[in-house]
């Protein structure tokens, strides 16, 4: 036991894997008692690994760790809640079929008798930490059956049932609508002002500005120091997370589209729960231009990119390319025309985990002459292509031959980016293209595809990222309720106040000013 | 066909109903209990063998049908152990684990009743016959037609086998071990994450399955037959497996269709008495698990859909 004004001291913390990977390298990370506090840094960074290590899930091999001053080994995730820390974790551990109530009391469960659970006590516990903590849900409603906003509110529920004091959150707002992120804040100020202590691990630099006091971050597993937010610019904790400045502002040239390669025209669709989610879609996009998608998230985006890469079926409408048609026609075919995509989900559609990068980069190209030397590859050509991408997409491997699975977030979208930029892509379809990587990833992708549009592909980028779309379009349309509401001919020339209105439904344009995005006479 | 319509709406046929669906349904109920943990045992089969021969070896070694199912069940569990075993510890493929316990079985019980009788294909010469008690229940029996199907001269088993499907439902849903368990099964990281052992819920729930799969090898040998025989368990560990997906899991769906799964097989038997093809007869049963399971798999997806539209609309309204 000594004194301390930390709740948290995680002091001369190393962890080497035994695969020989060094994630953590004398990191000190100290938290005060009652105050939030930012774990920064990239993919890859060690935030992760050092949260593991202080919730018991991973053991450090050099250093120590107090607990409000007491020196601890934590062991296990139950050794650590019984010290006061809980765990948000990013993909919720939640058990879908369980009621809320059940999912909070899970493993602590009141019994009635010596055998049976006591439901309603369950019930009433739930419902008395809810209020408490201004957590409002509803402890009989099943987790399948709750937005994500709530299953959040159920983990944050089930740590504090189990005596947390301090609570991590690993990148809680990844999952959540700016609604559900403003409803959070509140409840986390809530928390810190009943002498909670919030451990909240971000690389979003917004919001990290709005609600934590100080920062610790993190860069290649070693900490690059402790801020005061207040007193720390933008510039400065982009700085000290990737090392240089990054632009946040995308150089481009002003675009000069000319003829259209994707039009659209009048797309329907309705999904399996009967609900329309595309009507009457029509646009194009042109060669040379970037043409954005904004809107809140499940307003028919991922239904059109579905479609558009025939993974789904509209009910009406139709889709060329080029002037060709290219609905129903398989995938391969659409690559053979020159349609790229970057789904939105890249561990499923972008690559295959367990294959090396070499065998995900030309997965799209395998069967080219070049590639081939009468029954069997011709390796040498193969390594010499995957080698080329990897030192021009900047993947930060071991060797081409590495399994996908081993590289951060970031290096993983670069192996997609690197097969699908490099095929000489007529139409490129980005879907989220730069969804949680890390600030040294998103800035090369989005200079890549301002490059390709400029050489003359034309891209189709959608994203939930405000910034992004804005920044890196040259014109932008927005759905609201599977339409497209408005259209932006020239994104500088945009009010983003205005944008804001049209995304959340409060306005829209005529159908003629939406029209002009067919670009038809 | 009025013949067989007549012979059919009768109690002794309905009775039959019962004395076929019971193995069924303890080996459906040790499956769901096992698929609720997440742990895939298709060892059933095998299991259900060589605790029937067992059973009868104990019971003959002990001159007690009691010891009989003692002995069923001690080695129930030891298999359902054994296959939890190399699958967790030693990271083994758990449909592997299955097979190897169903060829020990079809195989393990014909030399272990070829040492232990100097047979190759039943008990009876040597062990003799064995058959556990049959129970009338006093009053219930005297209930017209009910009584005479449900409550006269069955098996203590057939109670046993009933009252299990009560015991299993409260396990999986009023007690904390069965909140565990469906937990461990849907999303072991959530249980891992609450200081609930995984590996300890998983083979809890294949000691249960265990116990009920010696119950269902006991009453093969000791009920639906008085001797061990060959081949005898035919197919019942896996249309078990059958019964348990139909169901859903739960122990009420698992006995309906326990029970469907008995009417098929009593009807087949029922018909092999009259002129029609005997071998497309006795491709009945097996029928019926197609069909059933096919029309459990388009009515869960409509189901699914209409309670998702009823969802959106409810938000929709919500919203509004």
């Amino acid at each position: 036991m000594h004194n301390s004004e930390y709740v948290v001291e995680m002091r001369g913390i190393d962890k080497i894997y035994s695969n020989g990977i060094a994630a953590n390298q004398g990191v000190d990370f100290l938290v005060k008692k009652g105050e939030i506090h930012a774990l920064m840094g990239e993919n890859g960074a060690g935030k992760s690994t050092l949260m593991k290590m202080l919730f018991g899930m991973e053991q450090p091999t050099h250093g120590e760790i107090f607990i409000n001053g007491e020196k601890v080994a934590l062991t296990s995730p139950t050794v650590a809640i019984a010290h006061g820390i809980g765990m948000v974790h990013q993909h919720f551990m939640l058990v879908p079929s369980l009621t809320v109530a059940e999912n909070v009391v899970l493993g602590m469960e009141p019994k009635k008798g010596k055998l049976f659970v006591d439901f309603s006590k369950a019930i009433a516990l739930t419902e008395e930490y809810s209020k408490k903590f201004n957590l409002e849900v509803d402890p009989n409603a099943k987790v399948m059956d709750i937005p994500v906003g709530m299953k959040q509110k159920v983990e944050i529920l089930k740590a504090l049932v189990r005596g947390a004091k301090i609570l991590i959150l690993d990148e809680p707002t990844a999952v959540l609508t700016t609604q559900e992120t403003v409803e959070l804040f509140r409840e986390l100020i809530h928390l810190k002002e009943q002498g909670y202590t919030i451990i909240f691990i971000s690389h979003k630099l917004k919001e990290i500005k709005e609600i934590t006091d100080r920062m610790t971050i993190l860069r290649g597993g070693r900490s690059m120091g402790v801020y005061n937010t207040a007193d720390t610019s933008e510039q400065e904790i982009s700085r000290l997370m990737v090392g240089r400045d990054v632009i946040l502002t995308v150089q481009k040239e002003q675009a000069l589209p000319t003829e259209p390669v994707l039009q659209v025209r009048d797309l329907e669709f309705t999904n399996d729960w009967n609900r329309k989610m595309l009507n009457k879609v029509s646009f194009t996009v042109r060669k040379g231009e970037i043409l954005g998608i904004a809107g809140v998230e499940g307003n028919g985006q991922r239904e059109l990119v579905d479609i558009l890469y025939n993974f789904a079926k509209p009910d009406a409408g139709s889709v060329t390319v080029g002037g060709k048609p290219t609905l129903g026609l398989h995938q391969d075919k659409l690559r053979d025309m020159g349609i790229s995509l970057i789904p939105e989900d890249r561990m499923i559609y972008g690559i295959a985990d367990s294959a090396s990068i070499e065998e995900n980069v030309i997965s799209d190209r395998f069967d080219e002459k070049k590639f081939n030397k009468g029954p069997l590859f011709n390796m040498r050509a193969i390594h010499a292509e995957s080698e080329r991408l990897v030192e021009e997409y900047q993947v930060l491997c071991k060797s081409p031959q590495q399994q996908v699975k081993m590289l951060s977030g970031g290096n993983i979208q670069k192996v997609v980016v690197a097969r699908e930029f490099s095929s000489d892509p007529v139409l490129i379809i980005a879907d989220q293209p730069t969804r949680g990587i890390d600030v040294g990833a998103t800035e090369f992708i989005r200079k890549k595809l301002v490059e390709l549009s400029r050489a003359g592909a034309a891209v189709l980028l959608v994203s939930a990222d405000l910034n992004e779309v804005i920044e890196l379009s040259d014109s932008l349309v927005v759905f609201h309720g599977g339409e497209i509401v408005a259209y932006f001919e020239d994104t500088r020339k945009m009010d983003e106040m205005e944008m804001g209105e049209y995304m959340l439904g409060l306005k829209r344009q005529s159908p003629e000013e939406v029209r002009r995005v067919v670009h038809e006479k | 066909m009025s013949n067989i319509l007549s012979s059919i709406l009768t109690t002794s046929f309905a009775a039959s109903i019962i004395r076929i669906m019971v193995p069924i349904l303890f080996a459906a109920l040790a499956a769901s209990i096992t698929e609720k943990a997440g742990v895939v045992n298709i060892g059933l089969e095998g299991t259900m063998s060589l605790c029937a021969l067992i059973a009868v070896t104990c019971a003959w070694k002990s001159g007690s049908t009691f010891v009989g199912v003692l002995g069923a069940i001690v080695l129930g569990i030891l298999l359902s152990l054994m296959i939890g075993f190399f699958a967790f510890k030693f990271k083994t493929d758990i449909i592997l684990c299955g097979i190897a316990v169903n060829t020990l079985g079809e195989g393990g019980a014909v030399l272990l009743l070829y040492l232990l009788t100097g047979s190759k294909g039943d008990t009876q010469t040597v062990m003799g016959a064995w058959s556990l008690p049959r129970v009338t229940i006093p009053v219930l029996s005297k209930i017209p037609v009910i009584g005479e199907i449900f409550f006269t001269n069955q098996s203590v088993l057939t109670y046993v086998a009933f009252l299990c499907v009560i015991l299993v439902w409260i396990l999986l849903y009023k007690t904390p071990l069965g909140i565990r368990i469906r937990a461990v099964g849907e999303n072991d990281h959530a249980a891992d994450s609450v200081g609930v052992g995984v590996y300890k819920i998983k083979y809890t729930s294949l000691i249960l399955c265990g116990i009920l799969c010696g119950m269902a090898g006991a009453y093969m040998s000791m009920s639906y037959m008085t001797m061990f025989s060959k081949g005898m368990i035919a197919g019942r560990g896996f249309i078990a497996l059958a019964a348990q997906a139909m169901g859903r899991g739960e122990p009420v769906g698992v006995m309906l269709s326990s029970l469907l799964f008995g009417f098929a097989q009593a009807l087949a038997n029922y018909v092999k008495g009259t002129n029609l093809p005997a071998r497309l007869v006795e491709a009945l049963p097996y029928a019926v698990t197609i069909l059933g399971i096919t029309i459990y798999a388009i009515s869960t997806y409509k189901r699914t859909r209409k309670i998702r539209a009823k969802q959106e609309k409810k938000a929709q309204k919500k919203a509004a």
